[in-house]
């Protein structure tokens, strides 16, 4: 299965409008995908005899700073009989970032939302059981934010040193 | 320091606000509990906390709680340059750091594109020390599972000889456990003089050993009534939650990134991948598990013993190799995504990096950690289990808090 072909058998099943951007020059190449449309698009990749993406490798969250004023959340798939992997990412606005959760399609992604909850305080819509999964429920803020401030004391513990 | 500084103010809520019960209690039915396990529990290999509820010995859910071991390695890695985010990598799964550390250094040089001019030596040391540390991971595994089952003996037969592998890394590296040994483009030195020979010798003290570990705990008849057609993990189920390493192989799947993914110089070595056969139970069950561990020693014998002879015969040491020659002056990668993958004793541990291109440190680094992954599958193979089968369960699963946690 080649990248481009791929990337052709997406735009022919959701129209022109679901594929923002590729980047195909990195040696794991991208497709980012429209933020409403990504769900379907996973179950579209998981239940098509041709792609087979039945192993969600890894879940990520990312911030990418005031600069850009967005948020990222990328999925590594990868598919076990046809040893072929794709990398989707999904851009949203860093002041309400949402996205539909694919915990539905790959229970892996259940935890990794979490963390990424945790972190990065990125909304998961319906996601079965979205707490903190890291940091203690009454931890003030989201860590890896690259604004992020820790909270002055914990418990009467000093945070900041 | 002023003696009246008080650190901690103490408040009876503190412990239900920051992890409160994920189980709304009011919901139970007459004959259900709540039972609370851990953190500090000597089966919970860490500071696991399981919120378990209960129809008498029944299982009806368990939720995990973790985080009791949280290290923030993800912000550390946004602040320090490559190289000197090794020590941090071999903290996550301290069992087994050479396996981590390789995974680590693999995925930079790669981003640099040195990955094809390491030196054949420095390849085969690499896969000559994650194997023995694959090998004293799986020890503990198995042992730590001998003693939360209840039988004591294989855990301090395993501790002792794990013991030989811990002397043998310290000696060539300076730690027991946290070796900072491989480094980005080479590793720290080369190995000691004598080494090949004294690892030669453990390898023969070591297969009697194998042996009569195969003899005292998997043909063991209590061990197998306690573990055979427990924590059954189908096939499916274990693809579905992303699980990998020994747990998914015991489901029968013949998949080892080793093999999948061919990195380091593992192609051109021999060796089998062992995988769950349900012979005593079902497929996949915990016994399936344990035994999957132990046939794998067997297969890290076999690689030990060829990278030795490699390490003895085509790449020997001569005066002039230097194991650091290679190192980057400057790490800095091209800016990128990148994820790089290896197989850990538990499991697939991956590296997500971003990079920038104009810094020397990391913009964002994603652990794709193992013994997370696996463990989150608990909640779904312990469905009207009894208690004390839990506890075999979780033990099968062989997590890591340091890991799960980082």
């Amino acid at each position: 299965m080649q990248f481009s072909e791929l990337k052709l058998l997406i735009v022919e099943k959701f129209g022109e409008g679901v594929v923002l951007a590729e980047n195909a020059t990195y040696a794991q190449p991208q497709l980012t995908i429209a933020n409403e449309k990504i769900v379907e698009v996973c179950f579209f990749l998981r239940d098509t005899e041709l792609f087979f993406f039945d192993y969600l490798t890894c879940l990520t969250g990312m911030d990418n700073g005031l600069e850009k004023n967005t948020m990222e959340v990328i999925y590594h798939l990868y598919s076990i009989p046809y040893n072929h992997s794709i990398v989707l990412k999904v851009e949203m606005d860093r002041l309400l970032p949402e996205i539909s959760s694919v915990a539905g399609i790959w229970r892996t992604a259940d935890w990794h939302e979490r963390e990424a909850y945790d972190m990065f305080g990125i909304k998961f819509l319906g996601h079965p059981d979205l707490r903190r999964i890291l940091l203690p429920a009454d931890w003030e803020g989201f860590p890896l934010r690259k604004d992020y401030e820790e909270q002055e004391y914990y418990h009467g513990i000093k945070v900041k040193y | 320091m002023p003696t009246d500084h008080i650190q901690y103010q103490y408040d009876s809520k503190h412990l239900s606000n920051s992890e409160p019960l994920a189980t709304d209690v009011s919901k139970l039915r007459t004959e259900e509990m709540v039972l609370n396990m851990g953190p500090q529990h000597p089966s919970t290999h860490g500071v696991l906390r399981l919120e378990v509820v209960t129809d008498g010995e029944i299982i009806k859910n368990v939720i995990p709680h973790m985080g009791y071991l949280h290290r923030c390695f993800e912000k550390h890695a946004e602040k320090l340059p490559y190289n000197q985010l090794i020590p941090f990598v071999d903290r996550m799964d301290y069992l087994a750091a050479m396996n981590s550390e390789h995974a680590y250094a693999m995925g930079v040089e790669r981003m640099l594109g040195i990955d094809k001019e390491i030196p054949k030596r420095v390849e085969y040391i690499r896969v000559l020390v994650a194997e023995l540390n694959r090998i004293s991971s799986h020890f503990i595994a198995i042992g730590t599972y001998g003693l939360d089952i209840g039988t004591f003996t294989p855990f301090l037969w395993l501790m002792r000889d794990r013991e030989h592998l811990n002397r043998l890394l310290e000696w060539l590296s300076g730690a027991r456990m946290l070796y900072n040994y491989i480094w980005i483009g080479g590793l720290y030195y080369d190995l000691p003089v004598g080494f090949e020979e004294r690892c030669e010798d453990f390898i023969k003290y070591l297969k009697p050993k194998l042996l009569e570990l195969q003899k005292i705990i998997i043909d063991n008849k209590i061990f197998i009534q306690r573990t055979a057609n427990i924590g059954v993990l189908p096939l499916d189920l274990a693809i579905n939650y992303g699980i990998s390493g020994p747990c998914l192989r015991a489901s029968g799947l013949r998949y080892d990134l080793r093999r999948v993914d061919g990195y380091s110089v593992y192609p051109e070595l021999e060796f089998d991948i062992p995988i769950g056969t349900g012979e005593k139970g079902t497929l996949g069950d915990c016994w399936d598990r344990t035994n999957v561990r132990v046939l794998e020693c067997w297969e890290s014998v076999k690689i030990v013993e060829q990278c030795l002879a490699k390490l003895k015969g085509e790449h020997k040491r001569t005066r002039d190799f230097d194991p650091q020659a290679l190192l980057p002056k400057k790490i800095r990668p091209k800016a990128m995504d990148f994820y790089a993958r290896d197989e850990n004793p538990k499991g697939e541990l991956g590296f997500f990096f971003r990079t920038t291109g104009t810094y020397d440190i990391p913009f964002r680094v994603k652990v794709r950690s193992c013994c997370f992954v696996n463990l989150s599958v608990l909640p779904a193979i312990t469905k009207d289990v009894m208690l004390a089968d839990l506890i075999a369960i979780l033990g099968s699963l062989d997590i890591m808090m340091g890991e799960i946690d980082r």
